[in-house]
């Protein structure tokens, strides 16, 4: 993990940049919908965050895979600290939406398969994050966590089709569901994309941050354990 | 596996409680939800099965924790690991164990129940299939839930937020065909998802359960 | 029959052990000795097969071993015969009720578990060793809480029915048993942190 303290600055300053060009370029230098207004420019945190949700999620099962296959240490640090950062995206999808929500469709939540997939996401989040910090052991933890994490993908993506055969059996077609990326224009399309860029690369970061720490904490406890030896 | 299945089943009956208070656990659930939400007729009959359903899960969540712990604790579980019975066939029976003690009875009172929610005629057919199809899922879920947190000194809590999320789909499909055998519509769609998630749980889970007992008992 | 070559185990991602050797062929035992916490328990749990060794290799025929821990297994709500029957079952066999006079429990074939006294349950998960008929026994304080009369017939047992009869068994224990066996002291294995190749020790 040598390799990554020079690119930690790097990673941080283009998130930054990124985030700074496509949020204002969003915010102020593209036109207002016809039909949504000022409104729709909240699409410039909220997309970017729910595929940052969804993404860390996919990272951190990736990261389990390879510990359980492979056992390579940094990788289940890796999925630790990938968890956090994954349940604020989830967070910052959910709330964004609900504040686009409101002028929209008259509410801020609704029962819609989308919103719902994503609660039950934080759910799982929720639980994996609570399973390592209730384990002590860092070995087990891992080694629980990473099944717990295959498990609960293959369970995560049952919900998910199931809350899309719930919710038609509610309602008649999801009305409210609003498909960002099939009717975004391009002068919204550029600003997304370099937002998305944005979020991709500081999650890098937090993740390479927090990886550090995590190794450099079983570095002094492996430090602390021979010197007690000594 | 038989023997273990015996021994299970007779712990359960003995320690008293394993039959009894999921059982009344539901019934209070069922009884609570009137105060709640009102004692109107028409109310109860559109949340009903939903209530029903809910209640079973909670009512099967919260005999678990029990599933391990005990054999953890006696030092039972170490010495099931090392015999020559897989592990991987122990949580099978282990998650059997539980259906027969709590799935099983919570089905079969679940109709009774509904009378007191005045649950639609056409749906306690539905009701009843839905409950026998979908409990065992539910117990083998918990079984791995209880197999992750068997270790831990307070498992109870983690146990639900582990296991609560991997009950959604069982959740969805069995109240779902519950509440279109009440609107009279035709529930096997719903129900044959429920069998295949069933099916699939009870295929996989085992391996995972066994896996997760390996690296606890380490 | 049991062939340990260069065995290192861990303890919480910690090596404690590295280096254990012997070989034990049918009839022999091997007490283990040694201070607190220099991983007699561990060693047994290896070899039981409970935990990953860290190096080395253990070689014995399948389906032989059997362990016995602090914990007996008991449990509170079965009889004692219930008790034992089960472990019979679990291990394909009959329950040979036999066993019960020869651990002193024939009086109490019908106690429940959780009525017994210490002694008694321990005398009941040391029944267990003998129902089960496992030629290779991993045992760890097979004698705690036991008086000396119960100590001497556990050796009586061990020595007559199981190691004359070709088994073999892996003891830790802190008291003479009287039993023919050679010792093996584990303090010279102790494995110091950071050499033994730990999980902790991966991050250096």
């Amino acid at each position: 993990m040598s390799w990554t303290r020079p690119v930690l600055p790097w990673s941080f300053a283009l998130a930054g940049l990124c985030l700074v060009v496509g949020l204002v370029w969003g915010f102020f230098f593209t036109p207002d919908d016809f039909r949504q207004g000022s409104t729709v420019k909240i699409i410039y945190l909220h997309v970017p965050s729910a595929l940052m949700a969804i993404n860390a999620w996919i990272m951190m099962l990736v990261a389990s895979l390879i510990w359980v296959v492979r056992r390579h240490h940094v990788s289940a640090l890796a999925a630790r600290a990938a968890a956090p950062v994954g349940v604020v995206m989830t967070l910052i999808a959910l709330f964004t939406g609900g504040i686009w929500g409101q002028p929209m469709w008259g509410t801020y939540w609704a029962w819609d398969p989308r919103l719902t997939s994503f609660l039950i996401l934080f759910l799982f989040y929720l639980g994996y994050i609570a399973l390592w910090e209730a384990i002590e052991d860092p070995d087990t933890a891992a080694d629980l966590t990473a099944i717990l994490c295959i498990v609960g993908s293959i369970f995560a993506i049952l919900s998910r089709y199931a809350v899309f055969f719930w919710n038609q059996g509610l309602h008649q077609g999801s009305s409210l569901s609003l498909d960002a990326e099939q009717n975004v224009a391009d002068v919204f399309y550029y600003p997304l994309l370099i937002c998305i860029a944005g979020f991709v690369l500081l999650f890098i970061a937090l993740v390479l941050m927090r990886t550090r720490t995590e190794i450099r904490a079983r570095r002094i406890k492996a430090l602390q354990a021979r010197g007690q030896h000594a | 596996m038989i023997a273990l299945l015996k021994r299970d089943l007779a712990l359960a009956l003995r320690a008293g409680g394993g039959f009894g208070l999921g059982l009344a656990f539901f019934l209070i659930v069922v009884v609570l939800v009137p105060f709640g939400v009102g004692p109107e007729a028409d109310v109860l009959t559109r949340i009903a099965p939903g209530i029903l359903w809910v209640g079973a899960l909670l009512a099967a969540l919260l005999s678990l924790d029990r599933i391990f712990a005990l054999d953890f604790e006696d030092g039972s579980l170490a010495l099931l690991a090392t015999s020559p019975l897989p592990l991987e066939a122990a949580g099978l029976v282990k998650a059997t164990a539980h259906w027969i003690t709590t799935g099983l009875p919570l089905t079969l009172a679940a109709p009774l129940f509904g009378f007191l929610l005045s649950m639609e005629t056409t749906a306690y057919g539905y009701l009843l299939v839905s409950l026998l199809i979908g409990t065992p899922a539910l117990s083998m879920i918990g079984t791995f839930g209880a197999a992750l947190t068997v270790g831990l000194k307070r498992g109870g809590l983690l146990l639900s937020l582990l296991v609560l999320p991997l009950y959604v789909p069982t959740l969805i499909f069995g109240a779902e065909a519950v509440r279109r055998g009440a609107a009279g519509l035709d529930a096997s769609a719903p129900l044959i998802l429920q069998a295949g998630i069933t099916a699939g749980c009870f295929a996989i889970l085992p391996f995972a359960t066994a896996a997760v007992l390996r690296i606890n008992l380490r | 029959m049991l062939h340990v070559t260069n065995l290192g185990c861990a303890r919480g991602g910690a090596a404690v052990l590295r280096d254990v050797s012997f070989d034990l062929r049918a009839g022999q035992a091997l007490i283990l000795r040694g201070p607190n916490g220099v991983g007699k328990t561990t060693l047994l749990r290896t070899l039981a097969g409970l935990q990953p060794a860290l190096s080395g290799d253990v070689t014995m025929p399948e389906e032989s071993a059997a362990y016995a821990s602090h914990a007996d297994g008991i449990k509170t709500a079965l009889t004692v015969t219930e008790n034992l029957r089960f472990w019979a079952e679990v291990y394909g066999l009959t329950f040979d009720a036999a066993i019960l006079r020869r651990f002193d429990l024939a009086d109490l074939r019908d106690r429940q578990g959780g009525t017994l006294s210490a002694g008694q349950k321990r005398r009941l998960g040391l029944a267990r060793l003998a129902v089960i008929g496992r030629k290779i026994l991993f045992l760890d304080e097979p004698t705690v809480s036991l008086d000396t009369g119960s100590v001497a017939m556990f050796a009586r047992w061990l020595q007559d029915s199981h190691l004359a009869q070709g088994g073999i068994a892996v003891i830790a224990t802190h008291i003479d048993l009287g039993i023919d066996a050679p010792a093996l002291d584990l303090t010279p294995f102790k494995s110091a942190p950071g050499t033994g190749g730990g999980t902790d020790e991966a991050f250096l």
